[in-house]
Parts: structure tokens; C-alpha cells; sequence
């Protein structure tokens, strides 16, 4: 009897082996990751480029055979996402599907910071770790919350690099005119801007907000001052644009004109003329070189793929040159990735333990985050890039990084007469 | 301090005649069908997208490039017209503005899904023309010149050819016109098709002058509507004259308080209108 046991013991011991491929058995993993994208609405372009990039992390990382753990288990990544049509109110509701009914395990944010900030509270809630990416605006971070973690320069440190531009170009500058979209992230940036230009001893006469969606700048133009130095501010890309070209239409004269979120876009060249001396803040660029000897300099370790595999690998899958919002997407994987083999685990609070130690340098830059409870996730490693549109041999709009200074390709230059 | 409201204020009567044209189209057909057109927008969005692509991959100037634009838009009324609202024109309004919407909601998808919400921009400039502190783009300039004409055009097709006094007709009196023998479905096709044809018309003169999305239309829609009412439903004349208000109104009013300010005077002189003088200020009392 007891020969009769060990034997049928042994023969399910070798039907196992051979039903089960060595090494999976109990040992594979698949985490679930969850988010929605603006696939409809007015924030569909920079939504879509965003999981772009955190798809094309998925398929890499899984094609690399995962992450493996200390203990063997081996973790594959998979994502869920809906359409959030670009409203809070469907946001709210669809997190919560994605961690009730999907179960997943991690989330990352939708695109801009009005829906993050909807997205981050339920995340919050239902104890999930939130990478959030294309959410810059600083508030969301200073809420309390332990889960949520940013991968932009915040809002606030946006444009100030602009105001250290200006000075370098013409250290005589005394006056800024202001003029930003009156959405939570623009604001944010332009608070953050004023008390900057304050603070080094820049008069603000001109401070005003515009609605999002407006379409003519035509009566904030003619509020300028004809004797600032420099016109800062702007929104989102359609916004931007449109100030853009208004600026160069009404001949408005300036040492310098630096706007938010449109100019680092290729598109903005569309605008021709109107587009020449306009300087930009962007999250990364192509151009930006960090790599590994900048690592070893900072002292700290380096983490993923080089920026040039990242762009070549995109072009590949998505035939177009990725902007920030697709670096963005790609770095919050990574993030989640480095953090889950960090910590051994994907046990939330060992992960979130993981978050908070976490001082990297990828191709997008340094990745480090805020720990103490007034800016708990708040991105604090990474720093823009300023880029500005010049003119090539062949008259043709071009463009350089032209800040900070150790990276520039082209030194920053004054507005030409319009 | 005159200088700047001047010069907002001729910017915001140049923008008017545009908005003129827009709130025309739509005026003409509450005029004769008392249709509400919630695919107003969209079709606006679609005549700046006719523009921009006849611009960019025919090279074909946006002017010369509104006549087929306007042909198509003439076209694309008959089509909604005889696919969404021929059939509840006698139904009750809700029917026809639930009617209206889907046709939005369907062009919206699609120009969503062909062109995305990646603003376009059309690379056209006249320059800007300087006369003493003001600074004029061209475009503009022309686009407000477009709009007289396009206003005159419809002005004299409506007092002056046989299909325009017929539309008149039955925007008078629908049972007695048929009465007469006009052939009522066809010249409510026809004043559909016209409306239609203004929007898209008033889309792409702004498209000259303004980047812009599938979604862009719908700002100009609700513009329209305080429009058609400052002006009197269904008077085109009413249409150009409630423009030239609202935008004389855009450009001073950031001139004096804030610019949120904006819509809370402009939906406010909606209601009073509608209080005071509900027939619009060219309206029949």
C-alpha cells in the first residue's frame, strides 16, 4: 500500500514536470497596471503619445523576459486602459473600475494635471501606488497623499529657468508681461514664475488669465506695455499657438518671448515666422544628453535604455519622433519597474518604500522623489530643458537647446525686430 | 489708454463679421424650418479643415479655396438635411435638435478619428497693415471684407432670385407657400443646404486666421446662438449686426475688467434680450 502511494506520488510529480514548463510553475507573475487615456477630447494628441511610450516600455521589458525577484518569481507586465474622453468626471469613475473590477495592481495617471488630480485621490483611496505622467502641476503632491508619485518637473520650477535666460540675454531686463491659460497647471507654473521674476527684481505689469479654448489674444495683446522685456506665459499647445502667431501678426516687439508646453512640439514650426526667437520649456528632448558618464558624475546609478534606442525604438513602432509626453509614459514604467526590483516585491508598501529611496538618472533625466509630508511624490530630481526656434542656412525654423548652459547646442538669442 | 481701446475694439468688429456669417447660417434655418442646427459647430470645424486642406495638398489660396468649400457645404446640407431632419421637420423641436446632435456627435467622432485633436494651422499671411497706433492683420481685414460680401451675396439671392423668395415664402408662411405651388421639401433642402454652406464658409475664413481642431466649432455654435437672438432669429441682416455687438463687446470689455468677465456680459444681454425684446433687435415684434 504505502509502495502503491509513493508511486502514484512519483507519477504525478512527473505529470507535473511535463505539463508545466520548468520554472513556471507558481513562479510567473503578471501585473496588471491600469489607466485611462484621452483618446477623445481635446487632450487626445499628448494622451495618445503618452501610452505610446508606456506601451512600448511593456513590450520591451516583457520581450526582456521581466523582472525577476530574489525569491524566482518572474513579473510580465500588462496594461488595461479606457477612454476617458478627456473629463474628470469619467476619470473618477473608470480608477475605480480598473482597481475593483480589473484588479490592477499598479496605476499610472492620465495625461494633464486636472485629471491626475481626480485620478490620484482614488488611487489614494484604494491604497495603489499612482506613477503619474504628464501631471506637472505641484498641488496635487502637497494633498497628503503617500501613493501618488510625479515623473515631470513640477509647475512650479516650469518657467523659472526662463527668467535666468532673460538675465543671461540682457542682465539690463526690468519688466515681464504675464499672460497664461487659467487652468490648474498653467496657473501653477505662472504663480511660481511671478514670484521668481519678483524675487530677482523684475517688475510684473501685466498678470492676466484667459479662459482655456480662447481662440483670440487680440485684447490681451493690446494690454502689453510697449516697454517690456520679455512676454511669458501661455497654456497648452492649441492656446499657445494661437498666441504665438498673434504676438508675430500684431508686431509685438520683445527681447524675449517663452511659452508653455506648444514650442518644444514639432508642430509648432507650422507657424513659420512666428515662430522665430520663441523659447520653450520642455520635459526632455531628443537633443538632451543624459547618459551614462552624466550619471557617474551625479554619483548615481544609472537606469534603463540610452536616449537614442528610446527614439529609434519609437520612430520603429509609432513612425513619428516621440515628444516629452511619450519619454513621460515610457519613464513612468520604467519607474514602476526599478521600483518592483528594488524592492523584491510588489507589495505596495515595499514598492512605495522603494519610491521614496529612489535616486536615478535615465535618459530622461534624474528620477528622485519628495519624502516629507508637504511634497510627499513630488518630483524633485528632474529639471527641463529650454529650447528656442532659430533659423537654418536655409531660412527654415530649427531647434536648439538653449538651456542649461552645459547642455545647450546653441547659445539663446534676443527677438529680431518684428 | 485710447490707443489700446481702439485698437481692441477694431479687432473685436473685424472678428464680428465673422461671427456674423456663422450666426447667418444658422438663423436662416431656424428662419424657415424653426430647426435649432446643433451640427452648427462641427460644420464650421469642417469648413476650416476644407480650407486647410485644399491649402496644403493643392496649394490652392484659402480665399480661392472657399468656393469649393462652400459648394461642398452646400452639398453636405442637402445630405444631413435629407438623412436627419427631412423626416422630423414636422416632429416635435426636441426631435429635431436630438436629430442635429447625433449628426454632431458623429461628425465630431469621425473628425476626431481622421484628423485627431492635434490643432492645424493654416502657414497663410498677408502681413499686417499699420495705420497710426493700430496694427492690422491682413487677414483679418480680408475675412471681415468676405463677410460683407457673403452677406450681400445671400442678401441679394433672397430678395432677388426666384429660389430665394421662395425660401422667404416659406419662412413666411410654409402651408400658404405650398399653396402657391412651391415645392416646400425642396426649398427647405435648399435653406438647409444655404445655412450649411455659411458655416462652413464662416469656418474657413477664421481658419485663416486662427489655428484650430475638430472642436472648434463649438465655441463659434454658442456664439451663434447669442447671436441670432441679439439679432432677431431668422434675419440675416439681424445675424451680421449681432455680431458686430459681440465682438465689438470681446474686444473692449478685457480692456476694463478681467476677461472672464466676457461671457457673463454677453450671456447676460442674451437674457435681457430675451426679457425685453425677444423678436431680437432687427426681429419682426
Amino acid at each position: 500500500m504505502k509502495r502503491l502511494g509513493v508511486g502514484l506520488l512519483l507519477a504525478l510529480w512527473v505529470i507535473a514536470l511535463t505539463t508545466f514548463p520548468t520554472g513556471t510553475f507558481a513562479a510567473d507573475k503578471t501585473v496588471l497596471i491600469g489607466f485611462t487615456a484621452s483618446q477623445t477630447g481635446k487632450l487626445n494628441v499628448e494622451a495618445i503619445r503618452q501610452i505610446n511610450g508606456l506601451h512600448l516600455w511593456v513590450e520591451q521589458v516583457n520581450k526582456a523576459g521581466g523582472v525577476k525577484l530574489p525569491d524566482g518569481t518572474v513579473i510580465k507586465f500588462a496594461d488595461k486602459f479606457y477612454d476617458d474622453e478627456s473629463k474628470k468626471e469619467r476619470v473618477q469613475e473608470l480608477y475605480t473600475k480598473l482597481i475593483n473590477t480589473d484588479k490592477a495592481d499598479f496605476l499610472i495617471s492620465p495625461y494633464s494635471s486636472g485629471l491626475t488630480d481626480a485620478a490620484a485621490v482614488i488611487a489614494q483611496q484604494y491604497n495603489r501606488i499612482m506613477i503619474t505622467a504628464g501631471a506637472a502641476s505641484d498641488s496635487t503632491y502637497k494633498k497628503g497623499y503617500t501613493l501618488v508619485y510625479q515623473t515631470y518637473t513640477p509647475a512650479s520650477r516650469y518657467l523659472t529657468g526662463a527668467v535666468d535666460v532673460l538675465l543671461k540675454m540682457a542682465p539690463q531686463a526690468k519688466k515681464v508681461a504675464i499672460i497664461h491659460e487659467k487652468d490648474k497647471f498653467s496657473t501653477d507654473v505662472v504663480n511660481a514664475l511671478k514670484k521668481y521674476a519678483e524675487d530677482k527684481k523684475l517688475a510684473v505689469p501685466l498678470f492676466e488669465g484667459y479662459e482655456p479654448g480662447t481662440t483670440d489674444f487680440a485684447p490681451f495683446i493690446n494690454k502689453i506695455p510697449a516697454d517690456v522685456d520679455a512676454i511669458m506665459g501661455g497654456g497648452h499647445f492649441a492656446d499657445t499657438t494661437t498666441l504665438a502667431r498673434q504676438l508675430y501678426e500684431k508686431k509685438v516687439n520683445t527681447k524675449m518671448i517663452a511659452l508653455l508646453v506648444a514650442p518644444p512640439e514639432p508642430k509648432f514650426a507650422e507657424l513659420g515666422e512666428a515662430c522665430i526667437c520663441v523659447i520653450g520649456s520642455s520635459q526632455w528632448e531628443p537633443l538632451a544628453k543624459y547618459t551614462l558618464e552624466s550619471a557617474k558624475k551625479d554619483n548615481i546609478p544609472w537606469v534603463g535604455i540610452a536616449g537614442d534606442d528610446f527614439v529609434k525604438a519609437y520612430k520603429a513602432k509609432f513612425n513619428e519622433e516621440p515628444s516629452y509626453h511619450s519619454a513621460g509614459g515610457y519613464i513612468a514604467g520604467v519607474i514602476l519597474q526599478e521600483a518592483i526590483q528594488k524592492a523584491g516585491s510588489t507589495d505596495t508598501a515595499k514598492v512605495k518604500a522603494a519610491l521614496d529611496a529612489m535616486d536615478m538618472m535615465t535618459f530622461y533625466g534624474r528620477i528622485k522623489f519628495g519624502t516629507t509630508p508637504k511634497d510627499q511624490g513630488l518630483q524633485v530630481g528632474h529639471e527641463m530643458v529650454y529650447i528656442q526656434w532659430a533659423k537654418d542656412k536655409a531660412g527654415k525654423p530649427v531647434k536648439e537647446v538653449v538651456w542649461p548652459a552645459a547642455g545647450a547646442t546653441a547659445p539663446a538669442a534676443l527677438c529680431p525686430k518684428r | 489708454m485710447l490707443a489700446q481701446l481702439i485698437s481692441s475694439l477694431t479687432d473685436g468688429l473685424l472678428l464680428g463679421f465673422v461671427y456674423g456669417v456663422a450666426a447667418m447660417g444658422l438663423t436662416l434655418i431656424w428662419g424657415v424650418m424653426t430647426v435649432i442646427n446643433l451640427a452648427h459647430g462641427p460644420v464650421i470645424a469642417l469648413g476650416m479643415f476644407g480650407t486647410y486642406l485644399l491649402f496644403t495638398h493643392l496649394g490652392l489660396n484659402p480665399y480661392v479655396a472657399l468656393i469649393p468649400v462652400a459648394v461642398i457645404g452646400l452639398v453636405l446640407g442637402l445630405v444631413i438635411y435629407g438623412v436627419a431632419v427631412q423626416r422630423v421637420i414636422n416632429a416635435p423641436h426636441l426631435s429635431s435638435l436630438l436629430a442635429t446632435f447625433a449628426v454632431n456627435m458623429t461628425i465630431i467622432g469621425i473628425g476626431t478619428a481622421v484628423f485627431s485633436t492635434s490643432p492645424q494651422n493654416i502657414d497663410f499671411s498677408l502681413g499686417s497693415l499699420d495705420l497710426a497706433f493700430l496694427t492690422i492683420p491682413a487677414t483679418r481685414l480680408v475675412a471681415a471684407g468676405g463677410a460683407v460680401l457673403f452677406t450681400a451675396g445671400l442678401y441679394l439671392f433672397l430678395y432677388f432670385t426666384r429660389p430665394g423668395k421662395a425660401i422667404r415664402a416659406v419662412a413666411n408662411n410654409r402651408n400658404a407657400a405650398e399653396l402657391m405651388g412651391i415645392p416646400s421639401y425642396q426649398v427647405l433642402a435648399l435653406s438647409f443646404g444655404l445655412g450649411t454652406m455659411l458655416a462652413a464658409v464662416a469656418g474657413g475664413l477664421i481658419a485663416t486666421f486662427f489655428p484650430f481642431t475638430i472642436l472648434s466649432g463649438g465655441p463659434y455654435e454658442l456664439k451663434s446662438f447669442v447671436i441670432c437672438v441679439l439679432g432677431g432669429l431668422g434675419n440675416p441682416l439681424g445675424a451680421l449686426l449681432g455680431g458686430l455687438i459681440l465682438g465689438g463687446l470681446e474686444g473692449l470689455i478685457p480692456s476694463f475688467m478681467p476677461v472672464s468677465w466676457v461671457p457673463v456680459v454677453e450671456f447676460g444681454l442674451f437674457v435681457l434680450v430675451l426679457l425685453i425684446r425677444p423678436s431680437g433687435l432687427l426681429g419682426a415684434k
